[in-house]
């Protein structure tokens, strides 16, 4: 069989989702096995080098350039996944959706006891920052999503299991203790 | 005609970050800039919110070091609570925490070793970078490889029995914890089975070390020679000036080593530091307040921890530690990549800490958390593995969260790694129309030194890609490079 080929992002997210898959300990050596990588920071790719089975991503979307790179995804990947609570549903960056963009700028750059001397009210702003969006957005609100792994983050096995699973064409092992909604 | 170069890493946490570089008529470097383009609102939107919110709140800004954030959080809350710092815990409280902030700087340490540096080091920096990443290494050297993912999963599992779980735990809560360390759980990280038993651990740690070393003695005028440049340097110590990576007082000392902030409370924090905003930047910049900003900038992290601490209190870390200091005569040491060498050492520490605390019958005791009378306003500061983290709460009479204020370790090191950038680019892109090869490993390898989210993240399992453009005066991109 030949190896399935998958792509990961970080958009929105704390990495945390990432960090979990590394929780998988050492059947890292064994998803490289299965798997090749292709763009993902789990290795040296950075753009898309040929069409993906799987792209797995974490974080909602909270700026222009999540956007484009989630668009890319699903152009990329036949099977998308939101993987974890900010990609199923914006999780704690989207805590800011009921204020305006304004507020949260002002009172990180102009409020706060440390800014003191920001006298001349700067607010970044600059052609290098991508634009910030009104809200944070889910990713399926923006594409098709295929496949949910709920958690925050998704435990280790969950994502073990549900991927191999996936890759394999096995039935899915997922014990009611392993899917958490935190 | 001007030119300027971008180039981008891609970042997590802070968000994704690239850097510009802008060349003048005759190609010379005039200005060199690190973008942080992510931009998260989190001092609004906690605001309203239960206090006690806080710690499993706010470490979801970072799922590379979420304890950090959790702990950090936990101890200003033990302000508010009237727990009070440090000692006002329970012994069970204090030990339980520090044993998950110490699991934490293990497994944070371990994998950057592992997974980050080490492919640059046994591969070579100038090796092909399709294998110059970890899995690169799995092939050439199965074992270490193996040590690291091991090493890694026994702070996780640290993490795992005082937090409750590996990534955003619930452990720490307002004034102490809300578990303590079974028996059970106790002997599994003392005496498991090799190799995840803390004896395995010290010694893959001083492996590390080891063999960091050998590489130094080796290519001692590379490391050496490698984005150079003086700094302060700030961190926690403890009063009586150990290294601690829990609690302590805030010291700074300059490139010479005098001490420019002498052990001051870190309650009053704001009185020290002070943050520049700067409009092409989502992250701030700080400074010592006195010093202001031109010369105020000061480095966090490993390689400022060492500087400011004058031992650190267990016998092979302190061992290396002198053998470290020796190399600059007793002198704060300036060299970026150096932040390995120290990095390796507080490696070593770290397991040396958690054996010593596995074995002191404090963490099976049931008094775990402390009441007092409630306060308005609290300040937790803790050094994470990437450096100093601050956490600043206020909240009004219906427990609701008024004003909350972060610094968190990368943003304490923005102005370290633009200078390091600057250094860099202006060695190596005077004069070049061109991205070259190895400006683009050097600028990368200068912003990696720091471990900074931004790359860390990214950099999990691989390296950091790059994102470059030239641009000339009038504006005009000459050249762009995305790796
Ligand atoms: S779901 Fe949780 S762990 Fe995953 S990116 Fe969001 S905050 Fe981080």
């Amino acid at each position: 069989m030949s190896k399935a080929i998958v792509a990961t992002a970080s958009l929105a997210g704390c990495f945390g989702c990432h960090m979990s898959i590394l929780d998988i300990d050492d059947r890292i050596l064994k998803l490289i096995e299965l798997v090749e990588f292709n763009k993902s920071p789990i290795d040296d790719i950075k753009t898309f080098t040929k069409q993906c089975d799987v792209g797995i991503i974490e974080g909602g979307c909270c700026n222009s350039e999540n956007v484009e790179v989630l668009k890319q995804f699903r152009k990329n990947c036949k099977i998308l996944i939101s993987l974890g609570e900010c990609a199923i549903m914006g999780g704690l960056p989207a805590m800011r959706n009921g204020i305006p963009v304004k507020e949260c700028l002002e009172e990180a750059y102009l409020g706060g006891p440390t800014v003191g001397l920001n006298s001349e009210k700067i607010i970044p702003n600059d052609d290098e920052l991508p634009m910030i969006l009104d809200k944070v957005y889910p990713l399926h609100e923006i594409v098709k999503i295929d496949y949910y792994l709920p958690g925050c983050p998704p435990r280790a096995d969950l994502i073990w299991n549900a991927v191999v699973a996936l890759l394999t064409g096995d039935t899915m092992n997922l014990p009611y203790e392993l899917v958490k909604f935190d | 005609m001007a030119q300027k170069v971008t180039i981008e890493p891609v970042t997590r946490v802070e968000g994704h970050g690239k850097v510009t570089i802008h060349l003048d008529d005759n190609m010379n470097v005039v200005q060199t800039r690190l973008h942080v383009v992510e931009f998260r609102g989190f001092e609004r939107f906690v605001q309203g919110r239960p206090y006690w919110e806080a710690p499993v709140l706010v470490q979801r800004l970072c799922g590379i070091c979420p304890v950090s954030h959790h702990l950090a959080a936990a101890k200003a809350l033990d302000v508010i609570v009237g727990a009070g710092t440090g000692h006002g815990l329970t012994p069970t409280g204090e030990k339980m925490r520090r044993l998950m902030h110490y699991g934490q700087i293990f497994q944070s340490h371990a994998l950057h070793f592992f997974h980050l540096c080490s492919p640059d080091f046994l591969l070579g920096y100038d090796a092909d970078p399709a294998i110059r990443n970890v899995v690169g290494v799995a092939i050439k050297f199965p074992e270490l490889a193996t040590q690291g993912v091991l090493m890694r999963k026994y702070g996780q599992e640290i993490i795992a029995v005082t937090a409750g779980k590996k990534i955003h735990g619930t452990g720490a809560i307002p004034g102490g914890i809300n578990k303590n360390l079974s028996i059970a759980e106790r002997d599994a990280l003392l005496n498991g089975p090799a190799p995840l038993n803390i004896d395995k651990m010290i010694e893959w740690a001083d492996a590390a070390l080891q063999l960091f070393k050998d590489y130094y003695m080796k290519n001692r005028d590379f490391v050496d020679n490698f984005a150079y440049f003086p700094s302060n340097h700030l961190s926690l110590v403890r009063k009586d000036g150990a290294l601690d990576l829990y609690h302590g007082v805030m010291r700074a000392v300059d490139a010479e080593g005098n001490k420019i902030l002498n052990d001051v409370d870190y309650q009053e924090y704001y009185n020290y530091i002070e943050e520049e905003v700067r409009s092409w930047s989502y992250m701030k910049f700080p400074y010592i307040k006195h010093l202001g900003k031109e010369k105020g900038w000061y480095r966090v992290g490993p390689l400022a921890r060492l500087n400011t601490a004058d031992f650190i209190p267990t016998p092979m870390a302190q061992k290396e530690f002198e053998i470290y200091k020796a190399h600059t005569n007793g002198k704060p040491n300036n060299y970026c990549l150096h932040t390995h060498w120290a990095r390796l050492i507080e490696l070593l520490h770290s397991a040396e800490v958690i054996r010593d605390l596995l074995r002191d019958p404090d963490l099976q005791k049931d008094d775990i958390v402390t009441k007092g009378t409630k306060k308005f306003e609290g300040v937790g500061l803790i050094e994470a593995p990437r450096g100093t983290l601050f956490h600043h709460y206020k909240i009004n009479e219906n427990d609701q969260i008024t004003m909350a204020n972060l610094i968190v370790s990368t943003t304490n090191n923005n102005e370290p790694m633009n200078q390091s950038v600057n250094f860099v680019a202006k060695k190596m892109m005077n004069g070049q129309a061109t991205i070259t090869e190895p400006m683009k490993n050097a600028v990368e390898i200068a912003i990696r030194a720091y471990d900074p989210c931004l790359s860390c993240a990214t950099h999990a399992l691989g390296k950091m890609p790059l994102d470059i453009k030239l641009y000339n005066a009038k504006g005009d991109v000459l050249d762009h490079y995305r790796s």
